[in-house]
């Protein structure tokens, strides 16, 4: 018999008992409209995970100063003052994988507005570059550009806590805030984030050029160890003096490297913040700058880092391989679902070859080979079980919708998961089918036909 | 038995020292003991017989269900006795139609396409049209021309019957066996589906076995044989009126 004529004479003797075909494919529809709801919400939340951690600055790389030993005393990282403007510049030069890079210098202090004051958690100097790299966006005004930061102007970004701290729904555009008694103009809001992944209100901040945090804030008041220390690779300045021990870290001769080299001040950086091209080869980008700072600090292949590289990707590692997990686990139970509806569909198989005895001696009697009745047999098991696959999934798709709607999970349309499906159904059909059929065609013509 | 041996090649049907033997545990139970019978092109034969005599195992080795256990079988030109079962699929679709005592159409189908059943099977080079065509031509050989998409359930009994007559005769057969084909019906439609038989058997030579106990029904055929406990026992041709 040709395929398409089988086919439809399995639809037709389908179709002659619609209530039992439903609640067989039932079975089917259940365990398909699982997978992919499952499927669905799963790779939904994979997606949204993924951009949450990416906002979050997953493809962000941190290179610190490495740790600078004095007087016995090791500092710990970002010690050591030997990041300059020049590896920035290097690391942009050859690393493929690096798409921005900003040099950042922090200090800390009071911020005053009017008769308010604040001690915001942050006050970082960054370049242009830098909103870019986190992932943030202006809520109003204009952006630190180029310009500014070459000019090293005293304007600023604020945070949506400060705003909310000093200016109680005044706007802060345009007013002057004072850090560590400097007047800084405020030229733009950002764009509330949150708290980052460690907990920390990241919208208490503030942004200025780093050229103007560091000449007019850094170099003003909060002096520390880098700031005085050369950005040469000089690994320690070991004292008998006691005031060097003993002064946390104020530079016994500040005035010597200030006159000898006079950049070194405004060069050397407290760290760089650089962003990869993307999520996925942020470990490329990471082992690109190591390579670039090694370069640029003229290390020897023995020699250690003098400088520390950070990035958050094995966190994001572990939060999607989490979900994947979990999409996994509920998979299982998906499939679990399908077998007992594979099963169900063998059962009614089972009670259709005993119910339809005669027919099958019958076709036997006018011609058909034990062939012929086993693939009809197969043919109507796979139909039932694609049709159920295919009504599973558009409750399944509706069903995701439909907690997409209500309960604002995730869900993205998985035509993998589709594939997949139609496949299994199919798959089911054949396996649970197979049984059924091969004892029809196994039936004697004559008993057949004597059956009542 | 004489002529039989030599009208082996010549005779549609030939059977020589057929032998059935059930095996039921450590009993063997003979059923046909050395049955040789020859049946000619066009004839129109009836097997009687009491119930348990062997007629149906008879008609039913005769029909291609069943293998004899010893013994040749000869079906137009061909020693069929020891073919596969996919063989004997092959020669009931080409070769033979069976019409049965409780009509055996299948439910919730039409009656046309209960009659191109068969066709499915080994005339799938036949259009779908080509084979609906063949269908109605049958059905309209039986009367049945108005009720082709009656479902079966909506047919008299003596209307099924036709429909399963339409139905065994859509393969053109050269032989068409009914097993108590009236058993189910009045006198009325029995003589109505008789006569169908009849006329099948005269002007399109189809050769007709009917396997019945009525002597009635037997007696509207041209020869009888008659089986007793395995064996035949009578072999008479009938004056035709």
């Amino acid at each position: 018999m040709k395929k398409l004529r089988v086919i439809k004479s399995a639809l037709k003797s389908i179709c002659r008992n619609p209530t039992r075909t439903f609640l067989t494919t039932l079975g089917i529809i259940i365990g398909i409209a699982a997978v992919i709801a499952l499927m669905e919400i799963g790779d939904g939340a994979q997606k949204t995970l993924k951009e949450t951690i990416e906002n979050m600055g997953v493809n962000t790389i941190r290179v610190w100063g490495g740790p600078i030993t004095r007087g016995g005393v090791r500092s710990g990282s970002g010690g050591r003052a030997n990041i300059t403007l020049a590896d920035a510049r290097n690391i942009l030069k050859s690393c493929p994988s690096v798409s921005a890079v900003s040099p950042v210098v922090s200090v800390r202090g009071q911020v005053i507005y009017g008769g308010k004051n604040w001690s915001p958690f942050s006050i970082n100097g960054v370049n242009e570059d830098y909103l870019k790299i986190s992932n943030w966006e202006l809520e109003e005004g204009e952006p630190i550009d180029a310009v500014k930061v070459a000019r090293g102007s005293k304007v600023c970004l604020v945070g949506a806590t400060i705003v909310r701290e000093l200016f109680y729904g005044e706007n802060p555009i345009g007013k002057l805030l004072r850090i560590q008694n400097v007047s800084f103009k405020i030229i733009g809001v950002l764009k509330s984030k949150g708290a980052n992944m460690m907990g920390m209100d990241q919208d208490d901040c503030v942004l200025a050029p780093w050229t103007a945090v560091k000449l007019r804030l850094k170099g003003a008041g909060s002096s520390s160890i880098s700031s005085s220390s050369s950005s040469t690779t000089t690994t320690t300045t070991t004292t008998s003096s006691t005031s060097d021990i003993y002064t946390s870290g104020v530079s016994f001769y500040p005035e010597v490297s200030d006159a000898n080299m006079p950049p070194v001040r405004f060069v050397n950086v407290d760290s760089l913040i650089i962003s990869s091209t993307s999520a996925d080869n942020v470990y490329k980008a990471y082992d690109e700058v190591v390579a670039a700072m090694r370069e640029s600090h003229k290390l020897a292949d023995d020699e250690e880092d003098d400088f520390r590289v950070r990035t958050l990707a094995e966190f994001t590692d572990m939060m999607t391989s989490t979900t994947k997990t979990m999409t996994n686990l509920l998979l299982c139970v998906a499939f679990i679902s399908l077998l007992v509806g594979g099963i169900g569909i063998m059962n009614i198989m089972l009670v259709s070859v005993t119910e339809r005895t005669r027919e099958i001696g019958l076709r036997m009697a006018v011609g058909a080979r034990a062939g012929d009745i086993l693939k009809q047999f197969l043919i109507e098991s796979v139909v039932i079980c694609v049709i159920g696959g295919i009504m599973g999934i558009i409750v399944g798709h509706g069903l995701s919708m439909a907690i997409t709607a209500i309960m604002n999970w995730p869900s993205a349309v998985s035509p993998r998961a589709i594939f997949i499906s139609v496949g299994i159904s199919a798959l089911v059909g054949v396996i649970f089918g197979y049984y059924p059929a091969w004892k029809a065609a196994r039936l004697d013509p004559i008993e057949a036909l004597r059956y009542e | 038995m004489e002529e039989n041996l030599k009208a082996k090649e010549a005779g549609l049907i030939s059977l020589r020292d057929i032998c059935k033997t059930y095996i039921m545990g450590d009993i063997k139970l003979p059923v046909l003991k050395d049955v040789s019978l020859t049946i000619q092109r066009g004839e129109m034969v009836a097997l009687t017989g009491q119930s348990g005599s062997g007629k149906s195992t008879l008609m039913n080795i005769l029909g291609c269900l069943d293998r004899p256990s010893s013994g040749e079988y000869w079906l137009d030109g061909e020693e069929i006795s020891r073919a596969t079962n996919d063989m004997r699929a092959d020669i009931r679709n080409k070769k033979i139609g069976f019409v049965f005592q409780n009509f055996n159409l299948l439910a919730r189908t039409s009656a046309l396409e209960n009659v191109i059943m068969p066709l499915g099977y080994t005339a799938s080079h036949l259009s779908e049209k080509a084979m609906l065509e063949m269908g109605r031509e049958m059905l309209d050989r039986v009367g049945l021309a108005d009720r082709m998409d009656h479902e079966p359930s909506r047919l008299s009994g003596g209307q099924q019957q036709r429909v399963a007559i339409a139905r065994a005769l859509v393969n053109k057969p050269k032989i068409l066996f009914a097993d108590e084909p009236t058993g189910n019906l009045d006198t009325k439609m029995s003589e109505e589906i008789l006569r169908i038989f009849k006329e099948i058997n005269e002007q399109d030579g189809v050769t007709i076995v009917l396997v019945t106990h009525e002597p009635d029904v037997a007696n509207s055929a041209k020869r009888i044989i008659k089986i007793i406990d395995g064996r035949i026992a009578g072999d008479t041709v009938l004056e035709k009126k």
